[in-house]
Order: structure tokens, then C-alpha cells, then sequence
């Protein structure tokens, strides 16, 4: 029996993990290796390059603009996101009207739940295709300016242009030097609203979990000290939920820095010229791949190391911050 | 969580007003009212913008293009058939069945045999290995994605040149065979990591009683600890129903004709979007929508049967 031991180790692992190593691990590496170069994707020499294209990185004004869009992402996508879901957790495990002594879900949940998550098991072609005409421009054909239209908020000769909206807003862009914008434009607004759409559900579902596994014992002291559901919120669920709120918080920045999937397959062709909604993971994609910058392998690399080094850092400062030093143990 | 969603579903309705203390009454139900209230509202911004977008494949393109809040005239179901033919969106289906046939079966059993190799044996290695599929969880998969085509390309040409076998067509770039390999590879780390977790949950006296009559670790594997591990691979198994289903970057990355001969084999999710850019030079708005509709059925019937497997196995990804 004993000597066998190896030979079965051996025969379960070499499989998986030499599949693992070359199409996941190995392509990891070569865009590690090839960002220190110039290399154009396709010739045999591969000129040596040392840190060149980082410090390109530097002077590119598409991508400078493309890091200041995550940045709005980063800003506004996690906070709208857990706020709201937390919102609904509350109301779904704690909110509920009567019963005993106020802390009861309402009526429903199980159905609601079902409900909010959904859109996060769509492809994102679904999404995109439902999107792109919620928000198609026209007063005719789009629905949500038909909606406008209807409510008398539009005439119908000026819809809103939404995923084509191009200007930035609230503030209006900045300009640093000749060729550098930072702005926030509409559009880019237009993809947080779908993100948000997509995600709340999830979030939901991860802070109800959590909230599930909170004694009720605990509010019912709570409320018998006289406090109200809403100083219960404050005081007993966020303090306890720390660490969900925590994780929630580390999953949202990396999908705002990534971001790459509703950027790419939402926006117009025209918008996407503007580079309006770019980030900088369509970015080192169209340097990478589109027929223009075909010379631009290297520095598209580049691109993704300094894009998983700043997910890296986000993701280690989140952690310092929020991770509570003490746990709760219940 | 499961377990108390399910106790309070089945739990009689209680009569609010006779249970709770007076004073707590009304500002619950004031509080209950305005819940509600919200949760609608967001629960119509969920299923509006999809169900008005199922109900455009059943208009005319006239209607679509004309009316767009009112339903159709006569529910037409031409645009499916459209969608299945003409859009190719039934080609597109049989693709995706066919390639996750083989990357599911491959990333359910390659995953399991890693994980509880990892997770019942120990021996020199073992920390390294789990670490280095740990990593590939963190990891973007658009880090990889520049290099991933020639990795794809060089492979198949380094095995066809080697062996002289024809490994170009059966795991090249453009093939089933390689998109179904890249499919294992990307899925194995986060299979692995919950396979692994659930392996070291499983209690050892079985498996020892299984040792003690002489079973062979192979046949202890199959035999016994696989289909103990039964529940975990049906949580994991689904996320990897979802997340390849819904794959998207890695097909348009390797799944486009490489040559004027080369045949055209786009998965459901690039087929869509293809569907969906081309309706922009041949307007046929409610072929679209009729295949976007075709497209999410499978994934709307599979997330009903399963939503409380999927909601589960999906967040439990995040929490560890």
C-alpha cells in the first residue's frame, strides 16, 4: 500500500497542474517579461527595453485619462454598491414589520432574493444587449428616453444621449497641460448604473448570509434596551457585519479597477474613439490587439503588470484599514 | 443561511399586530411599508429592463422601431426561428454544449483529483502547488490574455512538430479542443480551492476503514471519498455551468477563423454580441432580442432549480 503512495500523487497532479502551468500561469509570466520590452508581438528579435514602458505610462494621455476613470469607478461603485445592498440586507433579515419584536425579515425575502441576484448569472452579452438599447438615444426606440419622453421630462427631438453622452459630469473635465483630461463623462456613469444593477443582488446575498449568522438574542437585547431599528442598524448589524463589509468592499475595487467587460461591450464604436468610457484594462487591450497598434505589445504588458500592481496596493490598503483587529466570535 | 430562509418560508404567518408590543408597532410598519416599497422599486429595475426586452422578440421590427413601451400587436414567434437559423444563434448553442461537455467533465474531474490529493495527502510540494492555484484566483484573467494566444498557437505547433500528429487542428487556436483545454485551465484554480476546502471537511474514519479492506487510493477516490464529496461538487459544479456559459473574453480571444478556409465557431456569448453588432448594418431588432432571449433561458432555468445552491456557492467563493 505504502509504496504506491507516490506513484498515485504523481498521477492525480501532473495533469492539472502542467494544464495550469502553460495556459495560466506561463502566459502570467511572458507578460511579466515581455513589459520590460519593445517587442511588437510577432518579429524574432525582441529589443530590450528595461522600465521604458513603464515610464511611458507616464506620458500617455489615454491612459492617465483611463486611470482617473477607475479612479471615479473606485470612488463611487463600491460605496453605491454595499450601500444599497446593505440597505435591502437590513430590510430582508431585520426589517420586517411585527412579529417578534422586530427582528424579522419582511415578507417575501426568499422571493426578493431570487429576484436581485439574477442579474449576476447573465453573460454579459445579455447585459449588454438589454443596455445598450435601455439606453439607446432615441425617444423612439430607446427605452428609457421613451420613458422621459413620456413623462414630458425630454422633447422629442433632444433625447438624452446617455451611452453616447461624451461631456463630463458634475465637474467638468480638467485639463492638465496640452493633451491630458481628467473628467468623468456620462457615459462612464451610464456603465457604473449597469455595474451597480449587476452587483447589488450579490452584495445582498453575502450581507444576509452574515446577517443570518448573528444571534437574534442580540437585538432582542437591543430593542429591549430601547433602542430604535434604526440605532440597531448602526450600533448591532455594521459593527458585527465588519467583516463581510470588509471582503465586499476588497471584491468591489478589484471588479472597479478591472472594469473591462462593460467598458468594452456597452459603448459605441464613436464613444470608445473618444476613449469617453475607457479604462485601463480596454486600453492595454485595443494597444494590444487592435490593428492601429499592432507595434504595441510590449507596452500593452506593461499595462496589465502596472494595472495588477495597483490592485495589488488597493487591495492590501483596503485590508490594513477595514480588517477588524479583535474578531467577534459568536 | 439556508436553513433559516427556509425555516421562516415554512414557518405559519404570524399575526403582526397581536405578537409585537405596541409602542414597536407602528413604527415598524411604517418602516415595513417604506421596505417594501423600496424593494419594489428595485425589484421592477431588475426585471423591467429584461422582460421589456423579451417582449421586443415578439414584435415586429416596425413596432420595435415605432413603439417601443407598447407590446406587440400580434405575439409573432418568427423572430426565434430567425435567431435559431439565420442568426446562427443555433449553431452558436450546439458550440457551447459541445465545448462544455468536455472542459466541465475535464474541470470537475482534474479539479477534485488535485484538490484532495492536496487536501488528504502530505508530502513535499504540496503547500507550493496549493499556493500557486491560489495565486491564479487572484489574478485578472486579462493579465494573461496577450500571450495567451501564441501560448495557444505554439503549443499545438510544438506537439504537432514533435509528435507529427495533428495537433494543430485538435487543440490550435480556432479548435473545440483547445478552447476546451484553456476553459479547464482558467477554471482549476477556484475549483480546486473549494474542492480543497470541502475534501478536509470529510471525515477520515471512512476512508481509513476503506485503506483497512484493501482499496486502492485510486479506487478509494472514485469509490468512496468522490461521492461523499457530492454536495461541493454540485455548488462548484454550477458556478462552472455559469461562469463557462458566460465566458466571453476567452473565446473572442482564440474563436475566430484563422484562414480564409477556416470555419467559424463563436460560443453563445460571442455569437450574441457578433448578432448584436451586426444588427446595426442588417436591422433585425427582434431577431436579437430573440436570440439574447434563447440565450438566457438555459441560464434563467438552471439559476430557478438551483438559486439556493448558486447564491450559496457563489458568496462562499468571496468569504474565504
Amino acid at each position: 500500500m505504502r509504496h504506491r503512495r507516490l506513484p498515485f500523487i504523481a498521477g492525480f497532479l501532473v495533469a492539472p497542474v502542467v494544464l495550469y502551468l502553460v495556459y495560466v500561469i506561463w502566459p502570467y509570466l511572458q507578460t511579466f517579461g515581455y513589459s520590460f520590452t519593445d517587442w511588437n508581438g510577432f518579429s524574432p528579435d525582441i529589443p530590450y527595453a528595461g522600465f521604458g514602458n513603464y515610464t511611458d505610462l507616464f506620458k500617455d494621455e489615454v491612459f492617465l485619462r483611463a486611470l482617473f476613470h477607475n479612479v471615479v469607478i473606485l470612488t463611487v461603485y463600491p460605496i453605491i454598491t454595499i450601500g444599497i445592498a446593505l440597505f435591502f440586507a437590513f430590510m430582508l433579515n431585520v426589517g420586517g414589520s411585527g412579529k417578534t419584536a422586530g427582528v424579522t425579515g419582511v415578507r417575501g425575502s426568499a422571493f426578493y432574493k431570487i429576484v436581485f441576484f439574477f442579474p449576476q448569472v447573465l453573460s454579459i452579452a445579455i447585459v449588454a444587449i438589454i443596455w445598450s438599447r435601455v439606453f439607446e438615444s432615441s425617444a423612439d426606440t430607446g427605452l428609457l428616453n421613451s420613458l422621459l419622453l413620456k413623462l414630458g421630462l425630454i422633447d422629442h427631438d433632444h433625447p438624452k444621449l446617455f451611452l453616447g453622452e461624451t461631456d463630463s459630469w458634475p465637474f467638468k473635465g480638467l485639463s492638465i497641460g496640452d493633451d491630458i483630461t481628467l473628467d468623468s463623462p456620462v457615459v462612464l456613469w451610464c456603465l457604473i448604473a449597469v455595474a451597480v444593477w449587476g452587483g447589488v443582488g450579490f452584495y445582498l446575498v453575502l450581507f444576509s448570509a452574515g446577517m443570518q449568522s448573528i444571534p437574534r438574542d442580540i437585538y432582542e437585547a437591543a430593542l429591549l434596551d430601547g433602542s430604535s431599528r434604526v440605532q440597531s442598524f448602526f450600533q448591532v448589524t455594521l459593527p458585527l457585519l465588519r467583516e463581510q463589509i470588509s471582503v465586499a468592499w476588497v471584491y468591489l475595487g478589484i471588479a472597479a479597477l478591472d472594469f473591462f467587460l462593460l467598458a468594452f461591450a456597452l459603448p459605441s464604436v464613436g464613444v470608445q474613439a473618444n476613449h469617453a468610457s475607457e479604462v485601463m484594462s480596454t486600453w492595454m487591450y485595443y494597444t494590444a490587439f487592435s490593428a492601429g497598434r499592432m507595434d504595441k505589445f510590449g507596452y500593452a504588458c506593461a499595462m496589465g503588470i502596472a494595472l495588477a500592481l495597483f490592485t495589488l496596493l488597493f487591495t492590501m490598503i483596503q485590508l490594513r484599514v477595514t480588517r477588524s483587529r479583535d474578531k467577534i466570535e459568536f | 443561511m439556508t436553513t433559516t430562509t427556509t425555516t421562516r418560508h415554512t414557518a405559519p404567518a404570524p399575526t403582526p399586530a397581536a405578537a409585537a408590543p405596541k409602542q414597536a408597532d407602528t413604527g415598524g410598519k411604517v418602516l415595513g411599508v417604506f421596505s417594501h416599497g423600496f424593494m419594489i422599486v428595485w425589484a421592477l429595475m431588475v426585471t423591467v429592463p429584461l422582460g421589456w426586452a423579451v417582449i421586443q422578440s415578439f414584435k415586429s421590427d416596425r413596432e420595435i422601431l415605432t413603439k417601443p413601451l407598447s407590446l406587440p400587436a400580434d405575439w409573432s414567434i418568427d423572430a426565434f426561428g430567425r435567431a435559431w437559423t439565420k442568426g446562427h444563434i443555433g449553431e452558436y448553442f450546439l458550440n457551447t454544449i459541445i465545448v462544455m461537455t468536455f472542459s466541465l467533465t475535464l474541470t470537475m474531474l482534474l479539479g477534485s483529483m488535485v484538490a484532495y490529493v492536496l487536501a488528504r495527502y502530505s508530502f513535499w510540494g504540496n503547500r507550493i502547488i496549493y499556493y500557486l492555484f491560489v495565486v491564479g484566483l487572484t489574478m485578472p484573467i486579462f493579465l494573461g490574455l496577450v500571450p495567451l494566444y501564441r501560448t495557444v498557437q505554439n503549443v499545438a505547433a510544438i506537439l504537432q512538430n514533435v509528435t507529427g500528429l495533428a495537433f494543430v487542428d485538435w487543440i490550435g487556436l480556432n479548435t473545440f479542443g483547445g478552447l476546451v483545454l484553456v476553459y479547464v485551465a482558467y477554471s482549476l484554480p477556484f475549483t480546486v480551492f473549494f474542492m480543497h476546502a470541502f475534501f478536509r471537511t470529510l471525515p477520515t474514519a471512512i476512508a481509513e476503514a476503506g485503506m483497512v479492506d484493501g482499496a486502492s487510493h485510486t479506487k478509494l477516490f472514485f469509490r468512496i471519498m468522490l461521492p461523499m464529496a457530492k454536495p461541493g461538487l454540485i455548488s462548484v459544479g454550477l458556478f462552472n455551468v455559469i461562469g463557462q456559459w458566460n465566458q466571453f473574453l476567452l473565446p473572442k480571444l482564440l474563436m475566430f477563423p484563422q484562414s480564409g478556409f477556416d470555419k467559424e465557431r463563436f460560443v453563445i456569448t460571442q455569437g450574441l454580441l457578433n448578432l448584436a453588432n451586426n444588427s446595426k448594418y442588417e436591422t433585425d431588432w427582434a431577431r436579437l432580442f430573440a436570440g439574447m432571449t434563447l440565450a438566457m433561458l438555459p441560464i434563467l432555468i438552471v439559476y430557478l432549480a438551483f438559486n439556493r445552491q448558486i447564491q450559496a456557492g457563489l458568496t462562499s467563493a468571496t468569504i474565504k
